[in-house]
């Protein structure tokens, strides 16, 4: 899980053009919108494009997206269910 | 009414003047991405957006922050200030980035960040967001820069009393190739320039002047 969540935070800066803010800066359990990293709705877009793109899942449902990107970490456990799934 | 240009700024050919002063200078540039971006470092501006924001809008805006900040945003009313810009590629620049993001179908992936970025007007929004600007505004695409039509459009926003002030100019870029001069052009009457630039008249030829390489 660990070795995901490092994973998820470069590509989260990289998809997201988070130019200030680095892999440490990132917490893991931290919200990804509004305190957090005060991302916005077209991030939020961006983060299901990485989801579809990088690891080859779709969101069916828009309203899980909300418990799906609430942090790095539950991203990641998504992509870990869904994998096993797969 | 006579109009006067009270402050302008010039970004281009690896130089950046500030009412005739030279702020900034990079004399090889590698791509426009670095040179903004050392330009955004040097003015040490604080504004995480900036990064997510396209090529022609993070000109626009720098373009626009240098202007406002040898002026004093605060004399102007949200509502008072316009902008009126123009170029002559629109937002050609993020078009042809979305259009790599589509065209292989096996791999189609449209990126929403570029995707909002496909309208040239959307650097005046950036611009308005970031000044808290609530005035009239538009965008003009031309073939070639042209005094004349940036002239009369702010010309009438003024004698209409619509705005106390326009911010005006010229915004373009595709690649690596770009240039951006803006004008705060006032009514002489009510002209609050506190800068030390000595305003010039709104004419053509003052236009066709800042435009050039200075």
């Amino acid at each position: 899980m660990d070795e995901l969540i490092n994973k998820l935070k470069k590509e989260v800066i990289t998809q997201l053009n988070l130019e200030d803010i680095s892999e440490d800066d990132i917490n893991p359990d931290s919200p990804l919108f509004g305190e957090g990293l005060g991302l916005d709705s077209i991030d939020a877009l961006e983060l299901i494009v990485l989801l579809e793109k990088n690891y080859g899942i779709k969101i069916e449902d828009p309203k899980d997206g909300k418990k799906i990107f609430h942090s790095i970490r539950t991203m990641a456990e998504y992509i870990t269910e869904h994998q096993k799934k797969a | 009414m006579e109009k006067l240009i009270t402050a302008y700024t010039y970004i281009g050919e690896g130089k950046v003047f500030a009412n005739k002063r030279l702020i900034f200078y990079q004399e090889k540039i590698a791509t426009f991405a670095e040179f903004i971006k050392a330009l955004y470092k040097q003015e040490q501006i604080a504004y995480p957006k900036f990064y997510k924001m396209d090529s022609l809008s993070k000109l626009g805006f720098m373009c626009a922050e240098l202007l406002l900040r040898y002026e004093n945003p605060g004399i102007f009313k949200p509502g008072s200030l316009a902008v009126v810009l123009a170029n002559s590629s629109s937002s050609l620049d993020t078009d042809l980035l979305h259009q790599e993001s589509i065209r292989n179908r096996s791999a189609y992936f449209p990126s929403p960040s570029v995707f909002v970025y496909t309208l040239a007007n959307i650097v005046i929004g950036e611009i308005c967001i970031r000044h808290g600007l609530k005035g009239e505004n538009a965008f003009l695409v031309s073939e070639k820069f042209n005094p004349s039509t940036l002239k009369d459009y702010v010309s009438e926003i003024l004698d209409n009393h619509r705005a106390e002030a326009c911010i005006c100019g010229w915004v373009e870029i595709l690649g690596n190739n770009f240039k951006a001069v803006m004008a705060l052009v006032e009514n002489e009457s009510t002209a609050t320039w506190i800068n030390g630039f000595k305003p010039m008249p709104f004419t053509e030829a003052s236009l066709n002047e800042i435009i050039k390489v200075n």
